[in-house]
């Protein structure tokens, strides 16, 4: 290791870092803006400045960028002393000149960087004489709001916008001191990560807009270590709250998750747990159809007589927690749970599990996903049903870039140089889907195909692979297939990714075929997407031993199920609505457990109200595999309680055997570790609550919590005792310790003089490394022996050919609009837009619409009608149907539809009630924060 | 005083009674020899050799070496496979330089002649000639003598016989002082934003389009075909002290003939000034000039009687830069001048790093408030403090910067009791000669 000495004191430091990040690992403080861990040096901001002497005798020196110059060993250096001092206290005076003096009105303030790098050089006083230029601020979407004045040129939002997640619609345009960020024209900004500008800008040029709308100071929120529920990827987020309303969802550093970013819809998607649809207590079915609000125990005595009178059965879901998951399993009975996804989603998530647990490929981490040289994609749009892991492919598209680079001995965070060197080169990726994903810009190849031609593929891949190549796959594919075996082949670290999404089990046995094909003699990665936040979890719950969503509707036809108790599941979602209709109308009694209001409570006699993931505790499996936990952020208001207290007490009032040692949630985590093997370490998923941080519980509240003793005054001027947490490590008041705690218990960050996220790297054991105290969640999937192959033996699934009159219909995911709860936040809503048929130019024309017109289909004897989308790129035959978008409930993908125009067809258009945009004509109301 | 007898080299075709030449008339005159003289026998190792050899020195501004900088480029097995660039950099924006326009102008095929050569050195395949937008008639004769070019067999695929091949554009830059700066052109080329790259790695190893690349001057360049045809030796005769070869000067100010000559490398400036520009115009004296374009040191009488080579005038303080001489007169306001320039150079910065983009702009106002008579004691600190602050390499990512607080720098070293009468008097005290000469330039307009 090179030893450096920084005014005069000797430091051993590793090697291939740059100065700065040697002083920050060090725990120096070296102030810095354009430098980021996952973004690399560029030397735009001059800010890390230190001065380098050439040997002993030099006492002059020169000033060097710490970002931009390698460690070398004998390097002499300068922190402290007076030039490197000086110079960086100019830079900050520098910036100044333009930066508004408007903190206090800043979003920003209280966590900005630029803040905390002035306190820290003690710059103080303005000798600018001059005025400052004033820009014009965008309209840039409901996400994001665009302040320009604060600007401070650092070009982080640039790089991260374009060169990290691959957006085109926001530049830096204009030069000299009029260098300007933002789009050509005001308008919504394209990219779903759109919302890291946020954090990633060091001052308050990007702000996240729906917490400006609702404003808090990042001081004053209460905030918990809490994990996205948005899809299956798990990202780690720390959601803030005040006054009882969830006011921002921040990124939480994981090392092997999520990193420094998050996408959008987890980011904003949490919301919906403050949404007006909210149930806030139990209700009672009155014969009039309305419900009678009820006391708690009235409720659990009420479901209880039910649970007495006849068989109960449940139905569990695949976004509530293991632990609600597995009180509701036990309450029934194994044999009357089902998992709350209908059979063919639970088929293909069994065979997920199956495949990870069975396979000698590794199932990664997003760290691990970005280490691979090269890919294949098969069948899955991660860029709309796992976007985070989408970001992450992007960069394993630059290990090529990396390569080159190790070449010429760039140090891997030479960004600028780097891409320079590199321009368009990427390692390879190979797209397979049913039609173009937002990945095609880094992909070799993008191939549009069925379905079931996809999997064909994907054989035929893992057949050159083992040198058995497999027929009948048309000339130009079977060249394909070589090309991508080849490829894979040839790379150190493949990484097969594919999931459930096109809802086609031979598609996710092609791409285990293929993984396990090169498993046979190098390291393999297998990413397998699933459906939702837990559905893994529910899965390896389950094990394949529960009643699955028909044989409990068959088993209700039968008069077989007295009362079906629903957690947090909406039944419409599953099945056609004639079916679910047709289901509950089976069912004597209906006891619905869920935080917002939907088709399915509305059909139950009694409705429990539960509280969110930001208001609960829980464990969720990823599509990795890890499980991980959640905390309440704040304690639930009314009567929501978690679905698991929930569960718990009924266990108790209906005297259920083991139920007295549920009553605790650590309990409950444990006795389920005990019981199902699969999930037996969910237990090391987080420390118990026990734990404590030398001595101390973890608090909630930072140290500057304000307004405690006056946040309820209006209601009454005593004080009231802070909540008690007798189920976690954390503290619901600003006492504690939030130093050197497991990730997991890591509420938000924030460390003396860095009050910005950029307190992050105090937390680590080096920049961009993992945190000091331990990584949070723990794998519950190790690789397994192999799976049997025989890839010759496999026979592919025939395609079904489209006929002049029917297509095949084929699931479209959208980033906004396909999840069931980020809909319910405003500004997500406002960006999902409706439901599609997307068509085949030629499909199309012999239809005879255009963009915008409408389609009928005609599915049992439900009328269909949506607007039409036309892509070039969807693969001939197919139809697109947005999925889990309003209208779209009782189209069955995989079958065959035929289409008609619909002459009469309106859109329905969603009334424009008040923007912001000052672009939107007619508007009446204008709202949001403006500054002028 | 005894005038230098010149041989002209860059010149020979070109005077204010000779027509700019095609491709006949620079044949005639020997043009085109040096290249099948490459062609015919001399290996890329050999043309190489023979520039080290004649210790060209990059005309642009910085003096580099020019056979070493090419030297730098990886040829045979230690280069990947791909394309190699060699680009010229045509983008004159120095304030008082128009003497690469002169030779465009003039004699297109010396460049271009030049170009192959130094392409066939480094092995490129690939050429351009990045030039000034606003060159029009530059930009359509280097066009037309291209196209000749290509009839003739001197560009693209097999040139002469010799089994290499080599493409040649023209383009036309959208205007940036900072296009100049050989990273930033790079990327302006690239289609992307004109700021400068981090060096390390140089573009020698990963330019264009992350390929080796060497960018020369179009003076630089137009000397090439002259020392593959005469040799090294010849050209280093032509040199009057270290520097070989010939120097494009000029004169601009108030002196009695402004212009741009080819003179031998090392000419003494009073010669420069006083013989070949004709001395200061009527009724002015020196007062200082800036030797090689707005971003160099002031120098002043004292240092007249240096030869203008790199070293001299290195060590007075300045830089030789491109050659080409402002002169400042006795009753022109030095602090107007300097904030002319920074006005040039606040506008012309890139944006990219901190002491450039925020630090000329404050700079210039500064400046602005003294000369209009606003100035108070504390702005001569400020000026100071920026000096120190922007004007080193290496506190900003390129030499924009630096150089445009090389004016300043020296003004206020030479020309301090100005900024100071400036700030007494509360008005520029050159105000009353400026108006005059104002009035006497309209008098001669009309």
């Amino acid at each position: 290791m090179p030893t450096i000495y920084i005014d005069g004191q000797a430091y051993e430091v590793e090697e291939g870092k740059n100065l700065l990040e040697a002083c920050l690992n060090l725990g120096l403080d070296l102030p810095y803006f354009c430098w980021h861990p996952s973004m690399g040096s560029i030397g735009s901001c001059r800010q890390c400045a230190m001065v380098q002497y050439q040997n002993e005798e030099d006492t002059r020196g020169r000033i060097v960028m710490g970002c931009m110059t390698p460690v070398t060993d004998g390097a002499r250096l300068s922190l402290n002393g007076e030039s490197a001092s000086e110079f960086r206290e100019s830079i900050i005076e520098s910036l100044m000149l333009n930066h508004p003096h408007d903190c206090p009105v800043c979003a920003e303030g209280g966590e900005c960087h630029l803040q905390d790098m002035t306190v820290m050089v003690g710059h103080r006083d303005r000798n600018y004489r001059g005025n400052k230029n004033t820009h014009r601020n965008q309209y840039l979407g409901p996400l994001i709001n665009h302040e320009m004045n604060r600007c401070i040129s650092c070009y982080r939002c640039v790089r991260f916008y374009r060169d990290y997640a691959g957006g085109t619609d926001l530049a830096a345009l204009a030069s000299h001191d009029h260098v300007y960020f933002g789009r050509h024209q005001d308008g919504v900004l394209q990219s779903e990560f759109a919302g890291n500008l946020a954090e990633v800008c060091p001052t308050g040029v990007f702000t996240d807009k729906p917490l400006l709308n609702d404003y808090s100071r990042k001081w004053d929120l209460q905030s918990a270590p809490s994990v996205c529920v948005g899809c299956a990827v798990g990202c780690n987020t720390s959601p803030g709250e005040r006054y009882g309303r969830l006011k921002r969802i921040q990124n939480r550093y994981n090392q092997q998750v999520n990193g420094y970013f998050l996408c959008d819809r987890g980011r904003f998607g949490g919301d919906f747990v403050n949404s007006e649809s909210r149930l806030n207590f139990s209700g009672i079915k009155q014969a009039d159809g309305s419900y009678q609000a009820v006391k708690a125990d009235d409720a659990l005595s009420q479901v209880a007589s039910l649970c007495q009178q006849g068989t109960v059965a449940a139905i569990g879901s695949p976004r509530a927690s293991v632990e609600a998951n597995y009180l509701l399993r036990r309450l029934a009975g194994n044999q009357l749970f089902s998992t709350g996804m209908n059979d063919s989603e639970q088929a293909l998530v069994q065979q997920v599990f199956n495949t990870l647990s069975t396979t000698r490929a590794t199932s990664p981490s997003l760290h691990q996903i970005e280490s691979a040289d090269a890919v294949l994609i098969l069948g899955e749009d991660v860029s709309n049903t796992a976007p985070r892991l989408a970001l992450a492919l992007r960069q394993a598209a630059r290990n090529k870039a990396l390569a080159l680079a190790a070449d010429m001995r760039l140090e891997p965070w030479m960004d600028a140089a780097i891409r320079n060197l590199a321009q368009d080169q990427n390692s390879p990726v190979f797209i397979v889907g049913v039609n173009d994903s937002r990945l095609a810009d880094i992909a070799e190849a993008s191939i549009s195909l069925a379905p079931d031609d996809i999997a064909r593929l994907g054989f035929a891949v893992a057949g050159e692979i083992i040198g058995a190549p497999i027929g009948g796959l048309g000339d130009e594919l079977s060249v394909m297939a070589g090309t991508i075996a080849s490829a894979l082949k040839e790379a150190k670290n493949p990484l097969i990714v594919s999931g459930t999404s096109l809802m086609n089990s031979a598609i996710i046995h092609a791409s285990a075929a293929v993984a396990e094909a090169l498993a046979e003699d190098k390291s393999t990665m297998l990413s397998l997407s699933v459906p939702e936040c837990n559905s893994l979890g529910v899965a390896m719950l389950d094990g394949g031993e529960g009643m699955g969503f028909d044989a409990l509707t068959e088993s209700a036809k039968r008069g077989e199920i007295d009362t079906l108790i629903v957690l947090e599941n909406d039944l419409y979602r599953r099945a056609p609505v004639e079916v679910v209709d047709q289901f509950l109308g089976n069912i004597k009694q209906l006891v619905v457990l869920d935080a917002l209001d939907n088709a399915t409570l509305s059909a139950s006699q009694i409705a429990l109200p539960v509280a969110t993931f930001a208001e609960s505790e829980g464990t969720l499996v990823s599509s990795e595999g890890r499980a991980q936990r959640y905390y309440p952020v704040f304690v639930a208001e009314d009567d929501r309680l978690p679905s698991w207290l929930w569960l718990s007490e009924l266990g108790q009032v209906l005297d259920l055997s083991g139920f007295d040692q549920l009553q605790h949630f650590d309990q409950v985590v444990q006795a389920c570790a005990q019981d199902i093997p699969a999930l037996s370490d969910i237990t090391a998923a987080a420390p118990d609550h026990q734990f404590r941080n030398r001595g101390l519980k973890i608090p909630r509240q930072s140290v500057r919590y304000s307004g405690r003793t006056a946040m309820v005054a209006n209601v009454s001027v005593h004080e009231p005792k802070q909540p008690v947490d007798e189920e976690t490590p954390l503290s619901f008041s600003m006492e504690g310790l939030n130093v050197g705690q497991p990730s997991s218990l890591m509420s938000s960050s924030w460390s003396p003089g860095w009050n910005s996220n950029q307190s992050i790297q105090k937390f680590q054991d080096e920049a961009g490394g993992s945190i000091k105290g331990g990584s949070s969640g723990v794998r519950l999937i190790a690789p397994g022996q192999g799976v049997c192959l025989g890839v010759g033996s496999i026979s592919a699934p025939k395609t079904i050919m489209s006929s002049d009159t029917e297509s095949l219909l084929v699931p479209i995911y959208r980033v906004f609009g396909s999840d069931e709860l980020s809909c319910k936040a405003s500004a997500i809503n406002e960006l999902s837009g409706d439901a599609q048929f997307i068509l085949h130019p030629n499909d199309a024309n012999s239809l005879q619409v255009a963009d915008g017109d409408g389609v009928t289909t005609i599915v049992g004897d439900t009328e269909v009608s949506l607007e039409v989308l036309i892509d070039a790129s969807i693969a001939s035959g197919c139809v697109g149907i947005t999925v889990g978008m309003l209208g779209t409930q009782s189209l069955v993908v995989g079958s065959a539809v035929s289409l008609q125009k619909a002459n009469d067809w309106q859109r329905c258009k969603s009334q424009l009630i008040a923007t912001d945009n000052p672009n939107t004509p007619n508007c009446g109301v204008q709202s949001g924060v403006s500054y002028v | 005083m005894e005038i230098t007898q010149t041989e002209k080299v860059l010149t020979r075709n070109i005077g204010p009674d000779l027509l700019p030449t095609d491709m006949v008339a620079y044949e005639a005159n020997g043009g085109y020899r040096a290249l099948h003289k490459a062609m015919s026998g001399m290996s890329p190792n050999d043309c190489l050799e023979e520039i080290k050899a004649s210790n060209l020195r990059g005309r642009g501004g910085a003096g580099f070496p020019t056979g070493m900088k090419w030297s730098f480029v990886p040829m045979g097995e230690k280069c990947s496979p791909g394309h190699k660039y060699l680009v010229c950099n045509a983008d004159e924006m120095e304030p008082g330089t128009f003497k690469d326009r002169l030779l465009m102008e003039c004699d297109p095929h010396q460049l271009i002649e030049g170009m192959i050569l130094a392409a066939y050195t480094i092995q490129a395949d690939r050429s351009y000639i990045f030039i000034r937008g606003e060159y029009l008639v530059a930009i359509e004769r280097l066009e037309q003598a291209l196209a000749d070019c290509y009839q003739k067999g001197y560009l693209g695929e097999n040139i002469l016989g010799s089994g290499y091949n080599l493409e040649m554009h023209v383009h036309t830059s959208a205007g940036r002082y900072i296009c100049g700066e050989e990273t930033a052109l790079i990327n302006a080329l690239e289609g992307k934003r004109a700021n400068p790259r981090a060096k390390p790695p140089f573009p020698q190893v990963s330019g264009l389009w992350g390929r080796p690349t060497i960018v020369n001057n179009v003076e630089t360049l137009c000397n090439i075909s002259h020392i593959i045809d005469k040799g090294p030796e010849w050209f280093q005769s032509l040199g009057l002290g270290e520097d070989s070869g010939t120097k494009m000067y000029g004169a601009s100010g108030y002196v009695k003939n402004p212009g741009c000559w080819e003179l031998p490398i090392g000419t003494p400036v009073r010669e420069i000034l006083e013989e070949h520009a004709g001395g200061m115009a009527e009724g002015r004296k020196l007062k200082g000039f800036l030797p090689g374009g707005g971003s160099t040191d002031f120098l002043v009488e004292e240092h007249l009687d240096l030869p203008m080579d790199y070293g001299s005038i290195g060590a007075a303080g300045s830089r030789m830069g491109t050659g080409t001489m402002i002169v400042l007169d006795d009753k022109t306001c030095p602090v107007g001048m300097v904030l002319n320039l920074l006005q040039f150079f606040a506008h012309e910065s890139c944006g990219f790093c901190t002491p450039c983009r925020e630090g000329l702009p404050w700079t210039r106002q500064v400046l602005e408030d003294i000369e209009a008579g606003r100035g108070c004691k504390e702005d001569l600190e400020t000026l100071a403090h920026q000096v120190k602050f922007i004007g080193a390499i290496g506190n900003t990512h390129c030499a924009l910067a630096p150089g445009a607080m090389e004016p300043l720098q020296s003004a206020l070293k030479y020309f301090g009791d100005d900024f100071e009468r400036h700030i007494e008097q509360g008005c520029c005290p050159y105000a009353a000669d400026m108006k005059a000469q104002e009035i006497s330039a309209e008098g001669e307009r009309n």
